[in-house]
């Protein structure tokens, strides 16, 4: 399957990266080239195999569940230490519209 | 009769299923240790978890998990022991780490029913399609800066359960029904408090419209309504709405839309239009849910009685179905009816309840949680006219007496003398003074005109100063009226 | 003997005799970087002053009697791992200037035992490279040069290549790392030391930027098989803050590299022998074999029928998971923002990402984006989780009669930094021998074994059973000692 270049800038816009118009064609190449390359695996039977979530080697591990305690927050200030755009006690961002 | 809007082309009917969000009852976030008080300072309840830093890892809270098998309990629903997280990724400004967690392809309850009884006493069964699990967004403030929006964290990771209906709902009374009763339940479990005003609870209204006897049309999906009576609102104006492009020779189309609660109108959500791919896949932080079915086991064994249960037992008490309806509304209601009706006549203390008790409590408007008189002096003052210490109608205004007092009967009875007049001495000379004093409603009372007995009545118990006791008071009228 | 040039454990024993202090070595090691880190870039950051300090107080610590089982050892910290206080960029462009108030679980264990930092080391982007060459703070060169042709700069491998260049390079005595298709194994055989993946949830990813969520795990590199397992120990361990780490005890990784291995069944995977196979790696693979044979373990031919298709798998899986985890880096709550004037909130991510992350970077995430999207998540991501399933049964099979499999960990020797950059498919083939063990979870080890034609150091890889280090140790081990492994690379501290 080979990705035309208005997929490729609906998957970039999916993603949020702006794609420039001049840099398309070589993503578009990339992407193609890669997804080629996986398509062998349409080739492997999975018919009845039970999906891999997770990364556990030994078969299905399961969570473990923590106490419902107060044990973290109340640290604005470094919640808040990083932000490009502080504003006060929020995170700011362009305004939005909904 | 069956619900219908009437359009120009004919009679439609609507079809109304429901997602609701309900804040689950928790100390912590679903993922992380901060804590999720309603109110607090901006950001002030927010771990790196919940801002989405990098390299930090959800672990899942105890306590949601049982608020959620309670909750699918309570809904009469299928509990799955093995359920998990999945990833649905969109980019928001209030969803820090890129995408929420929740439960897509493996909810931790399924399938379940709640019945909803409508104005005129029919009972009819909702489906429920499922309940997940799932972290809350953020909040994004509009209105505090001229060119930004700023963003608050308190809420991010704050466990929801996400309560999806069958579309079995046909029209704005039931699905007002269906979301009150919902409400109901998660209150008397203790999974949500409900509070739609602080946001506790959320629902989405997938509402469609269709001729009878058709399949189902294009759905819209009105985002966030937070009130019962803006449910209802909603689904009208959506259907209407829909009625008219369909009547236009239009196409619904599918989308989110938004409900203006000043025009009583929805309208089309912008920021949400190409949010649909939402690349689910399976959580990889997190291993699967398991559950021990013992474990389910005893959660349902502590399940307290739900509404319809209650309800039951109170008619069975011998109190009215709209009597065990109303008692029943809230839980904190039948907490407090039950704590008074124990060792005590319960259709009694219902006609309390129900009657200047909720009067008094609406006058004030408090619910009964916040309610000044305690329910062991309601149970105080009506034990004073069982044992004929006042009659009903002093009840009635020592009862007012203790709203505004905050004094417990027996004082107040003591304080003012209220006490009844059981002295059928006392009671002889009032009767006595009241007839020598109307002699002539005595002569027409002898002959016949029976009805001025109430009249003696009356005049007998103002003399003592209402607190005569009335069966008393009316015997001694009959025997000396030559009745 | 230059403090520089002691192995991990040499050092320890060094301290604790008193011949040296951890000032002293760590000044030693900070002349080292110094000198050789504006030309290798191995390190991102370097907290020197920090170190000192670090050093000067694990010296009284060590007089009063109470040394840790790291006491005074410096290391360098892959700048993946959160370090409170200290700058962490994950080698993006995107976290210029992200200073975490939080360490992460594994830094953590290494300072709680006694572990000096001697900065973070450089790596390819978000751990995404085979070579090196993708972070933002530039490529790393490997300190090993060809014989015939000193003049090409080779990559150190990738993506830990800052970690494994500086250890081979003596400007740590060991390093933390991670390991996503083999971004431990792949580095430590390009520069002629040790590393290994322990077993998946065996180290604690708390503090740790996420690449792959499913397939990442922590692990060190050093200059011997010893050292690594010295390292390991300090840095496993059950976490509760991390839902994927494994609640197992500890072993005594560093007792088990003395095991030995006789009567060890050692499986070789006939799918390792690709066509095309480059015939000095063939034959150091047999070298390998018959040294473990000669002592005592028995070789046996096995089949991991879908090792073939490991590859594209895992290049459906990593990248789905990296296009979410990398969904946080939006320029809002940390890291570069880049706007324009009247940027709608849409516009600030997409020119946020796009001068943020590298190609590389955006390319997996697009191909992950793509992966999972509507119509496209069975027939490539649950299509890859089946056949991971299948992987991790190919070894579940093979262990039911061998104890560990050897393999060659690289197709080749590192090579320039001009090569295999046309083609990501081509770049991609480096992780062919490393990445099973990533799919399927298992612990990996890469030992340095020998020289290629060239003098490049060429490294063997050593797989065991979930949670079983200690025989791959016990194996690494047993490879290190008959290979007598003593090349040294060009560039070094010391030298």
């Amino acid at each position: 399957m080979s990705l035309d270049s208005a997929t490729v800038r609906r998957i970039a816009a999916l993603a949020r990266i702006r794609v420039e118009d001049d840099e398309l064609p070589r993503v578009q190449a990339e992407i193609n080239g890669i997804l080629g390359w996986i398509e062998q695996l349409q080739a492997v039977n999975t018919e009845g195999v039970e999906p891999m979530s997770g990364g556990s080697p030994v078969g299905q591990a399961q969570a473990r569940l923590r106490p419902d305690a107060v044990t973290d927050g109340d640290r604005a200030e470094q919640v808040l230490a990083n932000a490009p755009d502080r504003m006060g006690a929020w995170f700011g961002v362009p305004k939005v519209v909904e | 009769m069956s619900y219908t809007i009437e359009g120009r082309t004919g009679p439609w009917e609507i079809v109304v299923g429901l997602e609701v969000h309900a804040q689950v009852i928790s100390q912590s976030k679903l993922f992380s240790g901060a804590a999720t008080a309603f109110g607090a300072a901006p950001n002030s309840q927010v771990s790196f978890i919940d801002a989405g830093f990098p390299g930090m890892l959800p672990v899942i809270n105890a306590e949601c998990v049982a608020q959620a098998v309670r909750t699918g309990l309570g809904l009469n629903a299928k509990v799955n022991l093995w359920s998990r997280f999945d990833r649905k990724n969109y980019f928001y400004a209030d969803l820090p780490q890129g995408y929420q967690i929740s439960q897509f392809a493996h909810p931790i309850i399924g399938e379940g029913a709640v019945e909803i009884t409508l104005a005129d006493g029919a009972v009819k069964t909702i489906g429920i399609t499922r309940l997940h699990l799932e972290q809350d967004a953020g909040k994004s403030l509009h209105d505090q800066h001229p060119s930004k929006s700023f963003i608050d964290l308190n809420r991010s990771g704050v466990a929801l359960m996400e309560i999806v209906s069958e579309p079995d709902m046909r029209s704005p009374e039931e699905a007002g029904a269906y979301l009150s009763k919902l409400r109901q339940i998660l209150r008397y479990l203790g999974t949500c408090d409900g509070n739609m005003d602080e946001g506790s609870m959320r629902a989405d209204v997938n509402v469609s419209v269709r001729k009878a006897g058709e399949g189902y049309r294009t759905r819209c999906e009105v985002k966030n309504v937070n009130s019962i009576r803006f449910v209802m609102q909603a689904v009208e104006a959506e259907a209407r709405r829909q009625i008219e492009v369909w009547e236009d020779g239009g196409e619904v189309s599918q989308e989110t839309r938004l409900f203006d609660t000043a025009r009583g109108t929805t309208r089309s959500m912008r920021s949400k239009e190409d949010a649909h791919d939402y690349r689910y896949f399976p959580e990889p932080d997190l291993p699967p849910l398991v559950l021990e079915s013992n474990w389910v086991e005893a959660l349902k064994a502590a399940l307290p009685e739900l509404p319809d249960a209650r309800r039951a037992r109170y008619v069975a008490m011998g109190l009215s179905a709209y009597d065990a309806h109303v008692l029943t509304l809230e839980k904190e209601t039948a907490v407090f009816f039950e704590s008074v009706a124990t060792g005590r006549d319960a259709k009694i203390v219902a006609n309390w309840l129900t009657g200047d008790f909720f009067a008094h409590l609406n006058k004030r408007g408090v619910g009964i949680e916040e309610s000044p008189v305690p329910a062991k002096d309601l149970g105080a003052l009506i034990d004073l006219i069982a044992d004929k210490t006042i009659n009903g109608k002093i009840a009635k205004d020592v009862l007012e007496i203790m709203f505004e007092e905050g004094k417990t009967p027996g004082a107040i009875v003591a304080e003012r003398g209220l006490k009844q007049v059981t002295d059928t001495g006392a009671i002889d000379a009032a009767v006595d003074k009241v007839l020598a004093a109307n002699a002539g409603q005595v002569e027409q009372y002898k002959a016949g005109k029976v009805t001025l007995f109430g009249f003696f009545v009356g005049q007998t118990m103002k003399a003592l100063q209402g607190k005569g006791n009335p069966a008393l008071v009316n015997e001694v009228l009959k025997a000396k009226l030559g009745g | 003997m230059h403090p520089t040039d002691f192995t991990l454990a040499g050092a320890l024993a060094a301290l604790e005799e008193g011949a040296i202090s951890s000032v002293e070595l760590t000044q030693a090691h900070l002349d080292g970087i110094a000198k050789l880190n504006p030309r290798i870039n191995a390190y991102i950051t370097v907290t020197a002053e920090k170190a000192l300090a670090q050093a000067a107080e694990s010296d009284a610590r060590r007089k009063r009697g109470d040394a840790r089982a790291l006491e005074g050892i410096p290391l360098a910290i892959k700048d993946l791992f959160c370090t409170a206080g200290t700058e962490t960029t994950a080698g993006s462009r995107i976290l210029k200037g992200f200073v975490p108030p939080y360490e992460s679980t594994v830094s953590q264990k290494l300072l709680d035992d006694g572990a000096v930092f001697l900065g973070k080391a450089n790596l390819d982007e978000f751990a995404m490279g085979s070579s090196n060459t993708t972070s933002a703070a530039g490529p790393v060169e490997n300190p090993w040069s060809r014989a015939n042709d000193p003049d090409t700069r080779l990559v150190p491998g990738g993506s830990s290549g800052g970690s494994a260049a500086a250890v081979a390079a003596r400007m740590a005595l060991g390093a933390t790392a991670t390991d996503t298709g083999g971004s431990i194994r792949q580095p430590a055989a390009f520069c002629g030391i040790a590393g290994i993946k322990p077993t998946y949830g065996r180290c604690s990813r708390f503090g740790v930027v996420a690449f792959a969520s499913s397939l990442d795990q922590a692990g060190p590199v050093a200059r011997t098989v010893e050292d690594c397992a010295l390292l390991l120990k300090s840095m496993s361990g059950y976490d509760p803050k991390d839902s994927t780490s494994a609640d197992m005890p500890v072993p005594d990784f560093a007792a088990a590299c003395r095991r030995g291995v006789k009567g060890l069944r050692i499986g070789v995977p006939k799918e390792y022998r690709l066509d095309g196979l480059a015939p000095e790696i063939a034959a150091l693979w047999d070298q390998g074999l018959a040294w473990l044979r000669e002592q005592g373990a028995e070789m046996v031919e096995i089949s991991l029928p879908h090792t073939k298709y490991a590859l594209p798998t895992y290049y459906i899986v990593a990248p789905a998971e990296a296009s979410s985890n990398l969904a946080r880096y939006d320029g809002v709550r940390f890291g570069s923002r880049v706007t324009e004037p009247g940027s709608d909130l849409r516009d600030l991510y997409e020119r946020t990402r796009a001068a943020g992350f590298g190609q590389e970077v955006k390319r997996r995430i697009m191909i992950g984006t793509y992966v999972l999207s509507a119509g496209y998540y069975d027939a490539y991501y649950l299509k890859a989780q089946k056949i991971r399933a299948l992987i991790r049964r190919d070894f579940e099979e093979a262990f039911r009669t061998v104890d560990a499999i050897v393999t060659p960990a690289t197709p080749s020797a590192a090579f320039g930094m001009d090569e295999k950059q046309d083609d990501p498919v081509t770049m991609y083939l480096n992780d062919v021998f490393t990445v099973t063990a990533n799919l399927a979870g298992l612990p990996g080890l890469a030992v340095p074994a020998g020289l290629d034609g060239q003098g490049l150091p060429l490294g063997l890889q050593v797989i065991g059973r979930a949670f079983d280090e200690e025989s791959v140790f016990a194996v690494g081990r047993a490879i290190e000692q008959a290979a007598g492994f003593t090349a040294l690379p060009g560039l070094r501290a010391g030298a």
